[in-house]
């Protein structure tokens, strides 16, 4: 295996809504901080990956729009899933590892204002029984959250707990969308209330990938990925226990996230039920710091939000926060898909 | 920001789809009031039915009947149901376990609030007045009383009169699009009959329909150019077969256009000249049309086609 690492990160300031911008030109700032960042230019990139759904543009092959940011002429070699971009990630990761590339740029943007996000994010549901009755993603996080209330895992007030930690954190986070003491709020689908819920907006994250001593030279103190995995469960919400998440616990424990406890996770919960279940499943303890960034609750660009969680672990390596981090990236219904990185600092010891 | 534009835009789809022949049984069935499920090698009954069992990814086709009585499993009380939903009046999103399954079936629950659902009560399927052969011939489930039937579900051969074998499911999304602030520009300019285009500060080059960045030095633009209004003809087709609801005689050419002081040919339909005498170099002129938003066409302009070396870059 090839040591790569995480060397840049840039997110945008995450909004409600974005009108003035299009996808390409909310995108631009990050690509150009990332790569200034690490001085290399768009053509000395080795690989460009990107994460984005046309669902929420409304629109057929919108992400082809947004390559004219990142110079595509001269060709480039790039690649493109139609996930959040922590896959797009994981797909570069790979490509470097095929030695293929020595660096990569990956990109990603979610732009949830132009449609209704509850509404568009049915369409990734089962055709044939799911998607005709529209349940909406807060109502299946509902299903998940009142499951786990019965299980006795957690109750409203623990609930709660959960979103005043993440939005206090996000209060040092200049990029974040929602942060402070936001209300508890009404029931929006009981037993989840605003308060439990991300909020929606724009914006867009980019890194850059870089490999061995390439990686050194780019980064003061890069963040490596020690191991990334994903895994997938049952997409038939009756077939899975929701208080649970299998695939989550595999993924981490593929990625070696087991072998030595970690300081830091980053955890894409979009809802304060979802933390709960993720802090089961990956073992995380009191002690572990867990995401202070603010998370999926204080900013939530859909498809960028799991990227951004990579991103801001591997920020605090940079800065020297951390040394071991858990990076984790979820998509579809009730934590269905999950990502889960691990990261560290060298440390100056070795 | 009033000069951003912006315009409702609807995405509408009939989403037509075949069944497999265990999902053409349970889809049926519903049609017929029997819900089916499909037994799994290790013995689960899976409720709604697949065609490969989860664990072993082998073909199953074992169709059992199920009973329209089940008990909550889990639920969310729903105080605002979204358009398209079940219901239109508050209801709970359920689990049901149907008596015989061992999984769990997403629907509806019509329940007078909040306070009267709960884990584990027992409800039974409300059948829709009119049924198709789809998941909405279940209207929703309703509480009721009774003990969980106890006895084994039984087998069924899936066989029924006249079989759906397909599915039409409609979905419609609404949107508001907005173009940004490059391509309001370029659009407003369009309402004066005008074609802007911008300028990279790296290499110069003017884009035209603009986007706010040049594709090839990935910088952001934003100094406006005026171009055209005429232009030279980079490269054409003739096109021969009529397209739906398309109001214009075949053959006609359809051609990338070069407006002057422009580095990017944009596209547009040339007529005013028998389609067999439109060339490269040809040089064109806009034609525009009552409350058009764009160019109706572009109509020669009579002066001598450009010599290839002018326009051979936008080729």
């Amino acid at each position: 295996m090839r040591d790569v690492a995480i060397v840049a990160f840039a997110q945008t300031a995450h909004r409600r809504r974005t009108d003035e911008l299009s996808e390409v030109e909310l995108l631009m700032p990050v690509l150009h901080e990332v790569l200034g960042a690490t001085g290399l230019r768009a053509n000395e990139i080795g690989f460009t990956c990107s994460g984005s759904a046309d669902y929420f543009a409304g629109r057929a092959f919108s992400f082809t729009m947004a390559l004219d940011g990142v110079g595509a002429h001269p060709p480039i070699s790039e690649s493109h899933v139609e996930m959040d971009g922590a896959w797009a990630l994981y797909e570069a990761w790979v490509k470097i590892q095929t030695g293929e590339a020595d660096t990569a740029l990956v990109y990603s943007y979610g732009k949830s204002s132009p449609g209704r996000v509850r509404d568009v994010l049915t369409r990734q549901l089962d055709p044939y029984y799911l998607a005709p009755l529209w349940p909406d993603s807060v109502a299946l996080a509902a299903l998940q959250a009142q499951a786990l209330i019965d299980a006795g895992a957690t109750d409203e007030p623990a609930l709660a707990e959960v979103a005043a930690r993440n939005r206090t954190a996000a209060v040092g986070n200049p990029h974040a969308q929602l942060t402070g003491d936001v209300p508890a709020g009404d029931y929006l689908v009981r037993p989840l209330r605003t308060g439990d819920c991300p909020p929606i907006g724009d914006g867009a994250a980019a890194v850059v990938l870089a490999a061995g001593d390439t990686a050194r030279a780019l980064c003061a103190r890069p963040a490596w990925i020690r191991g990334i995995d994903h895994r997938i469960e049952a997409h038939g919400l009756g077939v899975r226990d929701l208080t649970d998440s299998p695939s989550a616990r595999l993924a981490a424990q593929r990625a070696g996230a087991f072998e030595r406890p970690v300081d830091t996770a980053e955890l894409h919960a979009p809802f304060t039920s979802q933390e709960v279940v993720l802090r089961k499943a990956l073992g995380l303890g009191d002690d572990v710091r867990v995401n202070p960034s603010g998370g999926a609750l204080a900013a939530n660009p859909v498809m960028a939000a799991g990227l951004i969680r990579l991103g801001e672990a591997a920020a605090r390596i940079h800065r020297g926060e951390s040394d071991r981090a858990l990076a984790h990236a979820t998509s579809g219904p009730c934590l269905q898909q999950n990502l889960v990185a691990v990261l560290e600092g060298e440390s100056t010891h070795a | 920001m009033s000069d951003i534009l912006s315009a409702p835009l609807v995405v509408e789809f009939p989403f037509t789809r075949s069944l497999g022949p265990v999902q053409s049984a349970f889809l049926t069935g519903l049609r017929e009031r029997t819900v089916l499920g499909v037994r799994t090698e290790g013995g689960t009954v899976l409720v709604p039915p697949v065609e490969y069992d989860p664990v072993t990814a082998n073909e199953i086709s074992d169709l059992v009947e199920v009973a329209p009585t089940g008990t909550v499993t889990t639920w969310a009380w729903n105080p605002d149901p979204r358009r398209d939903q079940p219901l239109g009046t508050p209801f709970a999103w359920v689990l049901v376990r149907l008596d015989g399954a061992g999984t769990a079936l997403l629907h509806a629950l019509d329940a007078p609030g909040p306070d009267t659902v709960r884990t584990g009560m027992r409800v039974r399927i409300r059948w829709a007045a009119t049924r198709t052969g789809a998941i909405t011939d279940i209207a929703c489930f309703e509480p009721c009383d009774g003990e969980p039937v106890s006895t084994e579900p039984a087998p069924h051969t899936g066989e029924f009169a006249d079989p759906v074998t397909g599915i039409v499911a409609p979905a419609r999304l609404d949107y508001v699009h907005t173009p940004g602030r490059a391509q309001s520009a370029y659009l407003t300019a369009l309402e004066g009959h005008r074609t802007v285009g911008e300028r990279c500060p790296a290499c110069r080059k003017v884009y035209v329909p603009p986007r706010g960045v040049c594709p090839t030095c990935g910088v952001a633009t934003a100094e406006q150019v005026e171009v055209g209004p005429r232009g030279t003809v980079t490269t054409f087709c003739i096109v021969n077969i009529k397209a739906k609801n398309l109001d214009i005689k075949v053959p006609y050419v359809y051609a990338h256009i070069a407006l002057d002081g422009a580095d990017l040919a944009l596209h547009g339909r040339i007529a005013g000249i028998p389609y067999d005498q439109v060339r490269m170099g040809l040089r064109v002129e806009p034609v525009w049309t009552e409350d058009a938003r764009h160019p109706d066409h572009y109509r020669p302009t009579g002066e001598p086609d450009a010599d290839y070396d002018t326009y051979k870059e936008l080729v």
